[in-house]
């Protein structure tokens, strides 16, 4: 397979997994907004723009309507819904003969529906029809990617580019969270919220009843294997694409080693210990290793040096 | 003869002086076309509407689009295209095959022998300051030997036909044709459309197509390649033929690369692959000569790949067209071929041009400045319709404009007789209706073999009376049918 071709089908489900994101984190703190509690709307939306990085948006004012209008249409903010819906149409566009024709039509489609809402006049400042819109859209492709193309290689390299998101995501909102709130547990709205903004609540409830405790809330997002929005859960089939892609004469050692290392130490980890040594330090951790993975996945398969190939 | 002595759906259909496809003067229906013309008759106006709904929806479910330029982000189009076949005869397709083939092998002869030898310059049949002043001229190419000598690998004849019946050719492409691929849809499309009309006609096929391609352009590889890796080289998605390019890569099984792909090392082409570097040996490229190398040609150019032009030198890869095709299509060299190929095959062209002036010439340069009004005037390395003046069509303003920029460049105007393209049957808005049409062949070359599918591009101008088929101003396509000799 070509490397742009990888590259591309890699950054599809990036900017696809971080639309979603994106959009429920909205949806959530729309949500809280409804009810009063001891957290003022802004600190709430300040520590949403920290989890997504404080990315630069186009409005001066932070209020919630302005937020939410930025956080959907700002094309500028490379963590809008727009801007991640417009990065994976155009890198689909590149790659078009390698996905099937139904990802392509379904891509199509969320792209117009989004374009078409930015269009209309007199937004809806509480937006939960399209949001739900957006996340609907992007579940649907992913059946429909894992439906109707071919598990092969670039299909690998969407799931790798689904998982390292959603590890770099979850870790980060995470880590703002875990940050402000510590193990206070009079703010169960927040890790309800929390637990929502990663589609997690239910599952946390089948497991540890709706008795919700801060230090249960992280040891779930972080490292609950069975969950598909957990950290760990999502590093596992980070590590298993990866293992699964073809060996590349060796290039690969290294992305590879980065991946396995850190599905282990998710794997061995206690969750006593990780909250003794600093949750937040760990989690850091864990965002650097996915830098590395990146890094080290370019070197492997789409940058490489052209010394090191030669003998293809 | 009375519009209303035409039964529906042909009420609107006119004869005029050009040759009509489905009608001879007389109104008689021509034998090709029964079927056909029996089949509109028979056929309720709900029934047609309804498989041209069926039709447009297959073009638009297939994503089959060109893009428009001049707009920021270029807009992608459904190609138009036209219900009703073109209908060819095993006899005139005979002949079309023969002429094409005798006009390409002369032209490859004509290629080489100028970036070699320039037998036919030193002998005079064709001016050498018409070659040299060719902007499309490739002195890199001089000398340069390309595999088993053959330039010209892929062309789209442009065909018209004469009021009297002759098809007479009107262009060459030799650089990269495009359009093959709306004539492959098109015909998929058909088939789904009118199955049992299409099993009536016996039509010939011309699905092998991409397979031909494919066997042409291994065929070509560099010398010692046994199993030659084979790309299509596009310019990438802004491009407007874009969906053709991954159209025939998907049909022939093999990788659609950019520039950016490929790696030169040691005068040895690779593309990027995840599995490391893959060696290229064949080029299907589909970006201009200008824009292959910007270390050879354009510095500027970003859709290229720096080096290219080294390895190609060194016969380590073959570029399928040649590089500096250009001078054979030159609408001015046009004027020549059929000297040309007097002068490599001994032989009288089977295809006839059509009269053209060469402003270049004094007195042919006066002809068409007096008779602007008439004659159609076109640059001679312009094509997509752009940079043409039609006199019957034109202002008096627009007949001055051009008439200055043919006293300051006359090498690079020529003037034809305003062109009576054939017209044929269309159905428009739930009538039959006559507009004028041309026909594209595609014709590949191996350098031992000429293949010509049956039938090529019928491009149609929808608009009522015109004469521009290009899809960039209103043109769309018809499939072409060449039928089976009746047993």
């Amino acid at each position: 397979m070509l490397s742009r071709v990888a590259d591309g089908l890699y950054w599809m489900a990036r900017y696809l997994e971080r639309a979603e994101h994106t959009a429920r984190l909205i949806e959530v703190q729309l949500n809280l907004m409804l009810d009063q509690s001891a957290y003022s709307a802004d600190e709430r939306w300040r520590r949403i723009l920290a989890s997504l990085g404080d990315p630069k948006l186009n409005t001066e004012s932070r209020d919630a309507q302005s937020l939410t209008y930025s956080l959907i249409f700002d094309r500028s903010c490379r963590s809008s819904i727009v801007a991640a819906i417009v990065g994976a149409r155009e890198n689909s566009r590149q790659v078009r003969q390698q996905i099937s024709s139904e990802m392509w039509e379904q891509l199509n489609r969320l792209f117009h529906q989004v374009r078409r809402a930015d269009l209309e006049e007199g937004w809806d400042p509480q937006p939960h029809d399209f949001l739900l819109q957006v996340h609907e859209g992007c579940h649907l492709f992913q059946g429909i990617t894992d439906g109707t193309m071919s598990h092969n290689e670039g299909w690998q390299f969407i799931q790798i580019g689904r998982h390292i998101e959603r590890v770099m995501a979850t870790s980060k909102l995470l880590d703002t969270h875990y940050r402000e709130f510590g193990d206070d547990e009079q703010a169960h709205l927040e890790w309800i919220g929390l637990l929502r903004s990663c589609t997690a609540f239910e599952a946390y409830c089948k497991y540890y009843t709706a008795d919700v405790r801060p230090d249960r809330v992280a040891e779930f997002l972080l490292l609950n294997d069975e969950f598909p929005h957990t950290i760990r859960f999502a590093a596992d089939h980070l590590e298993a694409a990866l293992k699964a892609l073809p060996d590349g004469d060796g290039r690969c050692a290294r992305v590879r080693l980065l991946a396995g290392r850190l599905k282990a130490s998710l794997s061995f980890a206690q969750a006593d210990e990780i909250m003794a040594q600093g949750f937040n330090s760990y989690l850091h951790s864990i965002q650097t290793q996915c830098g590395q993975i990146d890094d080290a996945l370019r070197q492997a398969y789409i940058d490489y040096p052209v010394e090191s190939a030669l003998t293809a | 003869m009375p519009a209303t002595s035409w039964p529906p759906p042909f009420r609107q259909y006119e004869l005029d002086d050009a040759y009509d496809e489905m009608f001879a003067p007389d109104q008689d229906v021509r034998s090709h076309y029964g079927t056909l013309h029996q089949r509109l008759l028979d056929t309720p106006v709900e029934e047609m509407r309804r498989r041209k709904q069926a039709a447009d929806l297959a073009f638009l479910h297939q994503g089959i689009t060109f893009t428009v330029y001049g707009r920021d982000e270029g807009i992608e189009k459904i190609f138009p295209n036209d219900l009703l076949p073109r209908i060819i005869t095993q006899g005139e397709w005979t002949k079309i095959e023969r002429g094409l083939a005798q006009r390409i092998v002369a032209l490859n002869l004509f290629l080489k022998d100028i970036y070699h030898e320039g037998k036919i310059l030193n002998d005079g049949i064709v001016p050498r300051e018409m070659i040299y002043s060719c902007k499309h001229y490739r002195r890199q190419m001089k000398g340069l030997d390309v595999p088993r000598d053959v330039y010209i690998t892929v062309v789209g004849t442009d065909l018209i036909r004469h009021p009297d019946g002759r098809y007479l050719v009107l262009e060459d492409n030799l650089r990269v044709p495009s359009g093959v691929s709306y004539m492959l849809t098109g015909r998929q499309v058909m088939k789904r459309v009118f199955p049992e009309l299409f099993q009536a006609c016996r039509v010939k096929p011309i699905e092998e197509y991409p397979q031909a391609l494919l066997q042409t352009l291994r065929n070509l590889a560099p010398h010692g390649r046994m199993d030659p890796t084979i790309v299509l080289l596009t310019p990438g998605v802004f491009n407007s033929a874009y969906f053709e390019h991954t159209y025939l890569a998907r049909q022939m099984g093999i990788e659609l690369v950019e520039g950016r792909d490929l790696v030169v090392n040691d005068n040895v082409l690779y593309m990027r692959t995840t599995a490391g570097l893959r060696r290229v040996d064949v080029i299907y490229r589909r970006i201009d000569d200008d824009f292959i190398d910007p270390l050879a040609f354009r510095p500027d150019s970003i859709l290229g790949v720096p080096g290219l032009f080294n390895v190609y030198r060194a016969g380590n890869i073959t570029l399928c067209n040649a590089l500096g095709n250009g001078i054979a299509d030159d609408k001015a060299v046009y004027a020549y071929v059929p000297a040309i190929i007097k002068y490599y095959l001994n032989e009288d062209p089977i295809l006839d041009n059509v009269e053209t002036f060469l402003c270049s010439n004094p007195a042919q340069m006066d002809y068409v400045l007096q008779n602007l009004d008439k004659l159609v005037v076109k640059a001679v390395g312009e094509s997509g319709g752009y940079g043409m003046l039609i006199g019957p069509h034109s202002t008096k303003e627009q007949q001055e404009e051009f008439r200055r920029k043919i006293i300051d460049d006359p090498r690079n105007y020529i003037a034809q007789p305003t062109l009576m393209l054939s017209r044929a049957p269309c159905y428009i808005d739930g009538q039959v209706e006559a507009r004028h049409i041309d026909l594209r062949p595609y014709i590949l070359y191996d350098g031992k073999k000429v293949t010509t599918v049956p039938g090529g591009l019928t491009r149609v101008a929808l608009r009522k009376g015109s004469l521009v088929v290009n899809s960039s101003q209103g043109g769309g396509s018809k499939d072409t049918w060449v039928l089976h000799d009746k047993e």
